[in-house]
């Protein structure tokens, strides 16, 4: 089995130098990440919250904030880089991301679709609302 | 005469990339393995979401999550789990520069936020069931105790594989396989953190406005 | 409290002849193979060698020996659906009451898509590919030992519904709200529910097993594109695999939930969508189809460039066409129910994705025949399983994409035309398929080739039987007549059904054949001996090992300069002037045997049958052992066992035909 510089475990990162130095340099990745993540969060509850934005816009810029703490977490806390040692990582990543988005998506837009198409009329409503 | 040549007779300069230079080390196959069990755990959690999505009008005139959902609680159990992900990153340090000190400190903090975090969510539901509002009245609910429900069970399941973890590294001390398994338990936890950014975004802050 | 939740005498169906009398046949079986090796005292070798075995290649025949096992079961099931409907027509009622009948035929489903189809598929995926990409064994042996006695679990907890309780009676894909509580008040769809979800575990960690082996695991120069096909194949179905099983697994959840905990995702009582299940089990199944048919065309692809003496024509093209099939298999699910209410656009970009999907499988079609084009064509028993595949799923996928219209799919939608189409492509890709393989391989597993005679009698009985079998179901669906009738009253439709029956009894045939080709074989095993490891003249690296292959493979992992290593290096070797070397042996380290897989799976057994009865102590019971299990595996000292150089020297002293290439 060969240990080459090429390829890199997904949330491992390479120790740079010796130990304490490594340790510290460390410490601070995640520290930048929390504090990060952390002005995101609290963003997001503002958003949520706050009067001063539009309303319809509201739920996309509260999608962009999370994916925004998502990428965050994936570079700071799991050290998902664009290197080409981390390449198999990215690429896994990706078609995680392309399997959730078409499931979700085309999830919603076949449910919502159907439930416009097959809604029933206002008496059936009433009948079937009963427990 | 056999096709199988040593492979300390190939120079390294002549394998041009990772595609060509064989099977790769332990911890590299664990770790991807692993991630790829997070990455199909999260297309499950997607299958829940997406159910969720579909569902979240369907209230058959009981409450909606504008009326049962407390921002403060949210906010809180956030900033544990958060909090935790910090630790168990101060934690994986520790592992790596065989700080055992780290490691135990690092590990109790970890899970005393992530109880915390349970008990928090543990405690939003008994409130929502005291008041009626139970899982078995509305497809809304069976889907919001559903998902939150799939999300605190994959918590709880971390966190006896941390006391688990701390067993190991008492009786067997940090060897390769141990930090192994301190990898993937890191990767586990922060991708349970990554998913409850998009729980708490998609179910708590989009479904608290009107 | 009753200790034994809902179960009861009662549960064993004595009111039932037939039941009973399969019941009976199915215990004297077991009783009579368990009391055999109890008898020849064969307990602690099996223990040894086989049950605990986290080696690749033990695995990959302990699964196709459960396939094979459940291709019984779910053939006869076959025969009684074919039985049943050949003569209830008018006034005459068959043999099989309804109730009965939706059991046959949602129990034939079942068995034929999760405990024959896949455990096939998994159990040559399981044997070859680490042999192929040149390396000793799965990125996680034991996991990969967990997975085989997981899906051995649903199947027995499968057949276990046959003596106790009763099977779903909903189809194999149990709709809401028929699936519900309300409708399905039994034990059958709970037996459903939980076999499917243990064995889905097990199928999920194969999905990582693989897509981490592939990408992480081959042998020192073998890059992407020089791996062998059937190792593309097998890449793109285990992200399929991990891709769509956690989908499955969430769908499944949603369900019991509703019929254990009165949750309502499906129900309409509580505002449920049961539209929403068919939409999320159908987002797995379609892939689940390609999960199937993807590892069966790198199966082809491998015999056909072998026994026409040539290399594979257009790789890069085969390769890229496996992996866009992979990607557009997430993208046609709503196919399966184009019917159900959704708007034109929505219909009309799943049908014409549908009709997309079918030219990346086009390119495969034609480049395996520009393989056989200028070849010296060897015409075995696995190329006879190929050609007769090419004719049958090339019909079949036109069938397919005819029913990708959405307005023609409204008329045959649940017709026996679509029974027939997807009969058309699975028995013509996937059975045909692993046919292929388990005769293309079988000498590498076990040493000795099939038997040829009688190996191509079953294939023309179980050639001629499929067309005699289904094509009349192509007919009936266009005359009207719909899937999963226990009687009928057209008596137009009868003499096309007859003809079906007469189908399956030459199918039948075809299984009778396969079972004295495999008896004869057994006994003509020194004639049949493959001494050299190349029976075939192969390409692929599998053929440079013994065969069978020893524990450990390759006693030094080969280095690979070019596609079809194997043919590469023989050639090589064939010029005048290379030399022999002589190797230096060095102890090799392989991973331990485990009781882990088997000891999981007793648990989970327990497990499974425990929430089905509702004995809720006995489940706790199951969960904890399991958890115990895991934790004695974390615990274990040692995790591997050194070969030493002298045992492996040994080996291939003994064996000098091989090294002797």
């Amino acid at each position: 089995m060969t240990d080459m510089p090429y390829d890199r475990a997904p949330g491992y990162r390479p120790r740079p130098g010796d130990t304490e130095e490594a340790t510290s340099s460390g410490a601070f990745v995640y520290t930048i990440g929390l504090l990060l993540a952390v002005l995101l969060t609290a963003t997001s509850f503002w958003v949520t919250n706050t009067s001063l934005l539009w309303g319809p816009g509201i739920p996309l810029g509260l999608a962009v904030l999370a994916i925004a703490q998502m990428g965050v977490h994936l570079v700071f806390f799991l050290h998902i880089t664009t290197g080409p040692d981390n390449t198999n990582n990215v690429l896994a990543l990706a078609f995680g991301v392309l399997i959730v988005t078409l499931v979700v998506a085309g999830s919603l837009w076949i449910m919502t679709d159907l439930n416009s198409n097959m809604m029933p009329s206002a008496t059936l409503m009433n009948m079937h609302m009963d427990p | 005469m056999s096709i199988a040549v040593s492979i300390d007779e190939i120079h390294r300069d002549a394998l041009p990339g990772v595609s060509e230079a064989g099977p790769a080390a332990k911890r590299i196959v664990v770790g991807y393995g692993f991630w790829i069990f997070l990455l199909s755990d999260i297309v499950m959690f997607s299958a829940l979401f997406a159910s969720y999505a579909v569902l979240v009008h369907a209230t058959a005139g009981g409450p909606t999550g504008g009326q049962l959902f407390n921002q403060v609680s949210v906010a809180i159990e956030t900033a544990c789990l958060l909090a935790s992900s910090y630790t168990c990153g101060l934690m994986s340090l520790a592992v790596r520069s065989r700080r055992y000190v780290g490691v135990y400190s690092g590990a109790v903090v970890t899970f005393a936020l992530g109880a915390a975090f349970l008990a928090l969510e543990l405690r939003e539901f008994a409130g929502m069931i005291a008041i009626g509002a139970t899982p078995q009245r509305e497809a809304f609910l069976s889907a919001f105790f559903t998902l939150v429900g799939c999300h605190g069970l994959h918590v709880a399941g971390g966190l006896i594989w941390l006391a688990v973890m701390m067993a190991q590294v008492a009786v067997k001390g940090l060897r390769a396989n141990v930090e192994r398994r301190f990898l993937c338990f890191s990767l586990f936890w922060h991708a349970l953190d990554i998913i409850w950014v998009a729980l708490f975004t998609v179910v708590y802050l989009m479904g608290v406005r009107p | 409290m009753n200790l034994l939740g809902k179960l009861s005498w009662s549960a064993v169906p004595f009111d039932q002849p037939i039941v009973m009398f399969a019941t009976a046949l199915m215990a004297l079986a077991v009783a009579f193979v368990l009391g055999w090796v109890t008898r020849q005292g064969y307990w602690p070798y099996l223990w040894r060698e086989w049950l605990t075995s986290v080696d690749h290649k033990r695995i990959g025949v302990m699964y196709c020996v459960l396939a094979l096992i459940m291709l019984l079961r779910g053939f006869t099931d076959a025969i009684m659906m074919r039985a049943q409907q050949a003569v209830a027509a008018g006034d005459a009622q068959g043999y099989l009451p309804p109730e009965h009948f939706d059991q046959v035929f949602s129990a034939h489903g079942t068995i034929m898509i999760f405990f024959m189809a896949m455990p096939f598929v998994i159990g040559l995926m399981n044997f070859v590919v680490p042999l192929q990409l040149g390396v000793r064994d799965m990125a996680f042996p034991t996991l990969n030992s967990v997975a085989l006695w997981l899906t051995a679990s649903g199947i027995l907890l499968t057949n276990i519904s046959l003596a106790v309780g009763e099977f779903a009676k909903t189809g194999w894909v149990a709709y809401p709200p028929l699936s519900e509580l309300q409708f399905s008040p039994g034990v059958g769809v709970d037996y459903y529910l939980w076999s499917l979800q243990i064995s889905g575990v097990g199928t999920l960690m194969t999905g990582i097993n693989f897509v981490t082996t592939i990408l992480k695991m081959r042998a020192p120069g073998m890059g992407y594109m020089r791996m062998p096909v059937f190792c593309w194949t097998a890449l793109a179905s285990n992200l399929l695999i991990v891709a769509a099983f956690p989908v499955l697994t969430a769908t499944f959840a949603m369900l019991l939930l509703d019929r254990y905990l009165g949750f309502h995702f499906f129900s309409v009582a509580g505002q449920g969508n049961p539209m929403m299940y068919i939409n999320l089990f159908w987002v797995w199944g379609h892939p689940e189809v390609y999960i199937l048919i993807l590892p069966a065309f790198g199966i082809f692809s491998e015999v056909i460039a072998t026994f026409s003496g040539k290399p594979l024509f257009g790789y890069r093209s085969m390769v890229a066409a496996t992996m866009v099939i992979c990607v557009l298999s997430f993208l046609v699910w709503l196919h399966h129910f184009f019917t159900m209410g959704a708007s034109a656009d929505v219909n009309g970009f799943f049908g014409v994705m549908t009709m997309i999907i079918a030219v990346p499988t086009g390119v495969k079609v034609f480049n395996w025949l520009f393989t056989m084009y200028g070849g010296r064509i060897r015409f075995t028993v696995p190329v006879l399983w190929s050609i007769g595949f090419m004719v049958t799923f090339v019909i079949g996928g036109m069938t397919g994409v005819l029913m990708a219209v959405p307005p023609a799919d409204f008329q045959l939608h649940n017709s026996l035309f679509l029974v027939a189409h997807f009969h058309n492509v699975i028995i013509g890709g996937v059975v045909f398929g692993v046919m292929a393989g388990y005769n293309y391989w079988f000498p590498k597993a076990f040493g000795f080739r099939l038997d040829e005679r009688w190996g191509r009698a079953s294939f023309w009985c179980w050639l001629v039987g499929f067309y005699l079998a289904f094509m009349p179901l192509y007919v009936l669906g266009l005359m009207g007549m719909t899937r999963r009738m226990q009687h009928y009253d057209n008596l137009a439709w009868q003499p096309w059904l007859l003809l079906a029956a007469v189908g399956v009894a030459v199918i039948l045939a075809g299984i009778v054949c396969q079972v004295i080709q495999l008896a004869v074989s057994i006994r003509d095993r020194q004639q049949l001996r493959d001494a050299t490891g190349d029976p075939w003249n192969g390409r692929t690296l599998e053929w440079s090992t013994s065969s069978p292959p020893p524990a450990w493979n390759f006693a030094v992992l080969p280095t690979v300069t070019a596609i079809d290593a194997f043919w590469n290096s023989k050639s090589a070797l064939a010029k005048p002037g290379t030399s022999a070397q002589k190797l230096e042996y060095e102890p090799i380290e392989m991973p331990m045997n485990s009781a882990t897989g088997f000891v999981t799976a007793f648990f989970a057994v327990v497990t499974g049958f425990a929430l089905i009865w509702h004995i809720w102590w006995m489940a706790g019971l199951g969960v904890f052992g399991a958890f115990l299990t895991m934790l004695a595996f974390a615990f274990r000292d040692r995790e591997e066992v050194e070969i030493p150089a002298s045992r492996i020297a040994q080996f291939y002293r003994a064996r000098p035909a091989e090294i002797a290439r």
